[in-house]
């Protein structure tokens, strides 16, 4: 089957086949990455801009990253010194940086739909680096990609997503991954972050840490944000790590080959301990790496190529 | 002044109980009962031969933005747009630059609707000082000054002392208070309604609750101080039922719905497409459900439209930094029509009722019908013809409408305001 889409906006609107596509073409470059001379030329002549008027390191670096393992220019701009403190709109900055010979915007903003919302007018590709609250799509490309490493498969899985669940694009993009690939995916936190409207995306909600955690083959962790304490979704940040940060004894609730994951930025001892985090069970650091042969999937194949030329192409 | 002959119109008068295919005679800017045999011979014969003949339709709730903000709307445009779509009274709100909350500024609203207006455009006014939600505002001049209700349409007023006090004082007055029901507090950053959808989409939601909360305050204020409250375009089920029971006790409140919320809900959010962005927002079929219910029952009073015009540019952003709002008066009729009359089995007398003598009563207005005497605000309309609306070749100076591009069934013909034709044959004349 021939990859088609142009961009990559949700992994709602992915097919199961497209999230397989991309995570053997993933698996092509991950092997590219292990080699001495790490670069292929996959995009020679294209120039992508990394447009993020949200800060980011890691997801900005990882992207930064894919395009120069590909060969491609690549040019960023963050919030602070885009045109858009300026005044400028939106569409403004993506049509200048299109007037400009891009030929792929890597967007990421505060706002939810704005990626969408460029693919609407503009004739390059558009790929989510994270939308607000709403979908951060190559995040659960990679957590899926890793968990896949791990697992082999992800049929009837048990996998818990614990944390900040309400204001989380990761959390979204993989509660859509996991139950295409057919995990079985229980959200745990505080019942304000963790409302019961999540059940209409197909997975259970739960509060109570113990039950969810039983047997779990994995676990991830999002961070908990300092601001959510000020507008009263919990009481201090404490509370939160005696209700439902992870150690070690609820650790050992989880299948004894449980994987630890966490996207990052991580709070050490807020809603991780330090040691769980650093342990032998995390794969926190696979994550980052995979993210790098994720994301080259996704520039490669939005940006025309086939999964199968992979191969041939970068033997 | 010209006489006007209308033959073979289905005439419909809820406040006479008339609905039957007769003749109307504009005489002198009213009604009259019929024609001398020489008048019949000057008079212009109008044949509206399978057009239904209704009172000029009157909505409570629009947006003309002027003084300050003309780029969005103009009392001349928005005065346009309410003429093809058949009204014939509008109220516009007072959130303008600056917002209406002195007499000075109703002065200069009402000039620029004697020079510009071609239908008759009544002010409100503010309830408090800069619509700032701390200090009540001159009511008793902004009463003198022609103002037929006064709200902080927009900006709720949350203290409900100040509330309270604002109620007492303005039934001195007779001056109904218009509320836009929202509590603050519970909706920062919120840009649609909370549930399913907006946990989907990742936008911030804004639950009934906040609604809810303020109508049960408004309906307790209402009965404490006997004032009438009007509770602006509810889109909450839990805020119908509330009202139901309050109005079962003679709680003085009434209520209004939009076409939108009868029409949408959240589910058309899918694709962020700011032109179903507004406050309050779109919500869930069962919200939809229940506010046309409390439109049959009479627990919502009246269809008013909100229109609220905003620019292209303004509205063509991320949706979470768009504006609220969007455009009805040239769509409200064919869009209550579609729902009330066609899917939900209203009667057409009853929909009538609900855009011209009702909200003519609420207000204490002297329109709405087309009884002998009564001013000859008549607005024709063809019931099932089919039409594409083109927001961008409509009246209005803006076009921010759900429904450009769509093909609607009923179309306004012909406006007359005062005996005189304001709208007729797509133009306005």
């Amino acid at each position: 089957m021939p990859w088609t889409r142009r961009h990559l906006l949700t992994i709602e609107e992915l097919s199961l086949a497209e999230i397989g596509q991309i995570h053997a073409t993933a698996t092509a470059f991950k092997k590219i990455l292990s080699r001495s001379v790490k670069k292929v030329p996959a995009l020679r002549g294209k120039t992508i801009v990394n447009l993020f008027l949200e800060p980011s390191t890691r997801t900005r670096m990882a992207f930064d990253m894919a395009a120069k393992r590909l060969s491609a220019d690549v040019i960023s701009l963050d919030g602070a010194s885009s045109s858009t403190t300026k005044g400028e709109t939106l569409r403004d900055t993506a049509e200048n940086i299109r007037a400009l010979g891009a030929d792929m915007i890597i967007l990421r903003h505060a706002a939810a739909g704005s990626p969408l919302y460029l693919s609407k007018f503009l004739d390059i590709p558009v790929i989510n680096a994270g939308d607000g609250a709403h979908e951060h799509p190559t995040q659960g490309l990679l957590d899926t990609f890793t968990m896949l490493e791990h697992l082999g498969s992800l049929k009837g899985r048990k996998v818990v997503i614990l944390g900040d669940i309400l204001f989380s694009r990761v959390a979204r993009s993989n509660i859509h991954a996991l139950t295409k690939l057919g995990a079985a995916v229980t959200l745990v936190g505080p019942s304000t972050l963790v409302p019961h409207w999540f059940t209409d995306l197909g997975v259970k909600v739960s509060h109570d840490l113990r039950s969810a955690l039983a047997d779990a083959e994995v676990v991830m962790l999002l961070r908990i944000q300092h601001e959510r304490q000020s507008s009263g979704h919990f009481p201090s940040l404490g509370e939160y790590t005696s209700m439902f940060g992870l150690n070690k004894t609820r650790a050992s609730w989880l299948n004894p080959k449980a994987i630890i994951m966490h996207p990052g930025p991580i709070n050490r001892g807020v809603e991780i301990d330090s040691e769980l985090a650093d342990g032998d069970r995390s794969v926190i650091l696979e994550q980052v790496t995979n993210g790098i042969a994720v994301r080259m999937a996704v520039l490669y194949l939005c940006s025309g190529g086939q999964p199968e030329s992979v191969m041939p192409a970068t033997a | 002044m010209s006489t006007f002959w209308i033959q073979n119109a289905r005439v419909i008068d809820p406040a006479t109980k008339r609905d039957a295919v007769g003749e109307l005679y504009i005489s002198d800017g009213k009604f009259v009962t019929a024609f001398s045999a020489a008048a019949k011979k000057r008079a212009k014969k109008i044949d509206a031969t399978g057009l239904v003949a209704c009172p000029g339709l009157i909505d409570v709730h629009v947006h003309f933005r002027e003084p300050g903000q003309t780029h969005k709307e103009t009392i001349a445009t928005g005065s346009r747009a309410a003429a093809a779509g058949g009204f014939t009274t509008v109220v516009c709100m007072p959130n303008t630059a600056p917002v209406a909350d002195n007499a000075g500024t109703i002065q200069l609203i009402n000039d620029s609707v004697r020079r510009d207006a071609v239908v008759r455009v009544l002010p409100t006014g503010c309830i408090t000082v800069g619509m700032k939600g701390a200090a009540l505002a001159p009511i008793g001049s902004l009463k003198r000054a022609g103002v037929v209700a006064i709200t902080d349409d927009g900006d709720c007023v949350q203290s409900n002392e100040l509330m309270r006090r604002a109620c007492e004082y303005a039934k001195m007055f007779d001056l109904p208070i218009m509320d836009h029901c929202q509590d603050h507090s519970m909706t920062v950053g919120a840009v649609m309604n909370e549930g399913v959808m907006s946990t989907r989409l990742g936008l911030r939601g804004w639950p009934n609750a906040a609604e809810d909360l303020i109508v049960a305050r408004n309906a307790i204020l209402s009965e404490h101080t006997g004032a009438h409250i009007h509770l602006q375009h509810i889109s909450s089920r839990h805020s119908v039922d509330i009202i139901r029971r309050a109005k079962a006790r003679g709680v003085k409140i009434t209520a209004e719905a939009t076409p939108h919320h009868i029409a949408l809900t959240d589910e058309s959010l899918a694709t962020y497409d700011t032109h179903f962005k507004m406050n309050p927002p779109l919500r869930t079929e069962e919200d939809r459900r229940a506010i046309i219910a409390g439109l049959r029952d009479g627990t919502i009073d009246i269809i008013a439209t909100d229109h609220a015009p905003h620019t292209d540019y303004e509205k063509d952003k991320e949706f979470d930094f768009a504006p609220n709002g969007i455009l009805g008066l040239e769509t409200a009729l064919p869009v209550t029509l579609a729902i009330l009359l066609r899917q939900e089995k209203f009667k057409l007398p009853f929909v009538i009722d609900l855009m011209t003598r009702r909200p003519a009563q609420l207000l204490g207005l002297p329109a709405g019908t087309l009884a002998e005497g009564a001013a000859a605000d008549l607005c024709l309309f063809n019931l099932n013809e089919d039409w594409t609306y083109d927001a961008k070749a409509g009246f209005s100076k803006s076009s921010n409408s759900p429904w450009h591009g769509t093909t609607l069934t009923g179309r306004v013909k012909t406006t007359f305001v005062g005996g005189k034709i304001v709208f007729a044959q797509g133009k306005i004349s």
